[in-house]
């Protein structure tokens, strides 16, 4: 047994061999998509059976994360891939960020948050909103995974209701005083920066970059997941921290700044719960042909081939809707209420094909031999983060009627 | 040093293989493709460690249609510095072999790279014979390459131990396991491939010698037989007259 410097035991022999994925593309989908979609589908897809499939089962059931994968993730490029080069991104498109999440996710949905709060919720705001000094500063270095960065919004008394929040700055001269705290934060407890959203004096938004030595600054880590156990999820606690004029985003004001970034992070969600149904699909596709009741395979059996066949029938769907999707985001034309659509349909049917391929498995399917239930673990707070999935058909509700049932 | 590393395209590893009808061809349809690993993983990455520790280029060529691009420009995200692609259907081993060969004599590359074999026909030749067309020495079955000044050392697997050769460039090697560890090509690799130049050059005219005539898929493997402990003598029988090892 070997141990990484977290103290986690991987069993890399035991795990290694059992990465059989293959995938499955029902309606030929990769004809739509280009070479560099499936080059880069491909490479993220080897990079998880060599670096995720073999350790992931024993960082989640011991509940660490894998810090080594930060800078993988880096070397391999899934931080911002659709941002520009100059900026640490990989100067894709938003297809490629779509297929790449789907593979990081096919490995684990931890891995993928990892990815898409560096990329899509810490160096998209700099990017968007930040000063050249900002993103100078710091993009480079997200993007070569030097500094890990986390995403503050959420609070413990304002999950769903974001604009409700409290935490708060006060005009100090070159300086804004900062007070309040984040709950349910990925990556904050290992962060070297976090983008926190605070209320100005006159009640605004305001986005900034808070660095982690800064005096009244802590990010305790939340113990006890049942989910996303192989990803870190802490506290913000902003005790009169001073944060730099220098460091407040200068270009965005409201509600909208981190909305826009969920919006990024929500649309390569809605790619990688397909990546988690694949995996989740085809694990239970081979077990229902190698495991025999009755004397014969179970997957010869109508209810079994009902449940298969209806896996693949949603994953098409899915791969269809986000095709299009991308397609829309290429083209700078994808509504967030489409991708509200489309990480709401996605993430449940992900979910809905955890738990019915965890049937097939039978007993086995409980285990840590098999993915499935650690998907379906995993899917549990991707069903929640990122808006949950009532409030998603709250918006597709207001979308096709006017009318909110918000509030 | 001037780098050639000859590619090929081979199915995935998981293909379920399936003759046509009259047993003359395999049949492609639904075959996901990708590039011959000895070539991906030892050969090209072998070449390009020479190249960033000396200086020089790396070319990659392919012999094929334009269906193969997606595996040259794998090798251009890899890290190749620019591609030839002979546009011509690969349908022999002595052919293919002609067309690399056509294609590299002006180019006085060091070392033309080879994997030891492909995955699909496991033929073994195509680096032998280009270096004879090219009348330069060849070592199979590379799982080891130092270069200093024009003189290699290339050691190789045998039978029970290693031989070592020593040869002046120019020469061609053939790769194995070992030679390098695969490079997965990252993002930033993938998007500068789409700028680095993809030649297709027109094949030159060549007769084959000879011809595949049939494939046959080997025998459906049988179920596993469990004999009791205690029965010895079924377990010699078995051996002896059905299983014939002994
Ligand atoms: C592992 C994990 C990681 C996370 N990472 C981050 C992060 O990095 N950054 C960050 O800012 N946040 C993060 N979150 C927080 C996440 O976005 C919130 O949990 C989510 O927005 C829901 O908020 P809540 O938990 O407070 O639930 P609540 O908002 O209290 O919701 C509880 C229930 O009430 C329902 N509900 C609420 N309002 C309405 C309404 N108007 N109509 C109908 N139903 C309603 C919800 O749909 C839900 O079912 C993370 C959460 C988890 C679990």
């Amino acid at each position: 047994m070997m141990a990484d410097n977290n103290g986690v035991d991987i069993k890399i022999e035991k795990r290694a061999k059992e990465d059989r994925f293959q995938a499955h593309d029902y309606y030929n989908i990769d004809e739509l998509l280009s070479e560099d979609h499936l080059l880069a589908r491909d490479a993220v897809r080897t990079w998880v059976k060599q670096e995720v499939s073999p350790i992931i089962e024993s960082y989640a059931e011991q509940a660490k994360c894998p810090m080594h994968l930060y800078k993988g993730l880096a070397e391999i490029g899934a931080y911002g891939p659709s941002l520009p080069v100059e900026y640490g991104g990989g100067g894709m498109d938003e297809m490629a960020y779509g297929v790449i999440m789907q593979e990081l996710e096919r490995g684990d949905s931890g891995i993928r948050s990892m990815a898409s709060v560096q990329g899509s919720l810490v160096m998209y705001p700099i990017f968007k909103f930040g000063s050249e000094e900002q993103k100078k500063k710091y993009l480079p270095k997200l993007g070569s995974g030097e500094f890990i960065g986390c995403f503050g919004l959420t609070e413990p008394d304002h999950g769903s209701n974001p604009g409700g929040m409290v935490t708060n700055i006060k005009d100090d001269g070159d300086a804004y005083i900062l007070n309040g705290a984040k709950m349910w934060i990925t990556n904050s407890p290992v962060a070297d920066i976090a983008v926190v959203w605070a209320k100005d004096e006159e009640g605004k938004i305001r986005g900034m970059i808070v660095e982690k030595d800064m005096p009244g600054f802590s990010a305790p880590e939340i113990h006890g997941k049942w989910s996303l156990r192989a990803s870190i999820t802490g506290e913000l606690v902003f005790e009169d921290v001073r944060v730099p004029k220098a460091n407040v985003f200068p270009n965005v004001k409201g509600l909208k700044g981190p909305l826009s970034c969920l919006s990024k992070a929500r649309y390569g969600i809605a790619w990688g719960a397909i990546g988690a149904a694949m995996d989740c699909y085809d694990s239970a596709l081979r077990y229902s042909l190698e495991r025999e009741q009755f004397g014969k395979p179970i997957g010869q059996f109508q209810l079994t081939q009902k449940k298969l066949a209806e896996m693949i029938t949603e994953i098409t769907k899915a791969q269809l809707l986000v095709w299009r999707l991308g397609s829309l985001a290429n083209q700078g034309k994808a509504t967030p209420a489409q991708i509200s659509m489309a990480k709401r349909n996605n993430v449940n049917m992900a979910l809905e094909i955890a738990r019915e391929a965890r049937q097939i498995h039978g007993g086995m399917g409980i285990t840590n031999e098999y993915p499935v239930m650690r998907h379906m673990m995993n899917l549990e707070t991707v069903l929640t983060y990122e808006g949950t999935h009532d409030i998603h058909l709250l918006i597709t509700g207001m979308d096709v009627t006017g009318l909110n049932a918000f509030k | 040093m001037k780098l050639l590393v000859c590619i090929s395209k081979t199915p995935e590893t998981t293909t379920k293989i399936a003759l046509n009808e009259d047993g003359t061809a395999f049949k492609t349809e639904g075959v996901q493709y990708i590039m011959n690993p000895y070539d991906e993983w030892y050969a090209l990455v072998r070449a390009l460690e020479l190249k960033e520790a000396v200086g020089g280029s790396v070319t990659a060529v392919n012999v094929g249609s334009a269906g193969n691009d997606t595996i040259i420009r794998k090798a251009l995200a890899i890290g190749a510095d620019d591609a030839v692609r002979i546009n011509a259907e690969p349908h022999s081993s002595l052919y293919i072999a002609k067309q690399i060969a056509e294609f590299a004599k002006s180019e006085n590359f060091d070392i033309i790279f080879f994997g030891k074999e492909a995955i699909d026909y496991n033929g073994s030749e195509v680096g032998a014979m280009v270096a004879e067309f090219l009348d330069m020495p060849f070592i199979s079955y590379a799982n080891k390459l130092e270069v200093e000044g024009n003189t290699a050392k290339v050691a190789r697997e045998i039978e029970g131990g290693v031989e070592v050769a020593e040869v002046q460039t120019p020469f061609a090697l053939s790769a194995a396991k070992g030679l390098a560890e695969q490079r997965i090509p990252n993002m930033r690799g993938i998007m500068m491939a789409k700028r680095k130049p993809l030649k297709v050059v027109e094949a030159v005219d060549f007769e084959d010698q000879a011809k595949a005539v049939a494939y046959e898929l080997p025998p459906p493997k049988s179920a596993v037989k469990l004999i009791d402990p205690d029965n010895m003598e079924e377990l010699v029988r078995l051996l002896h007259e059905e299983a014939k090892v002994i």
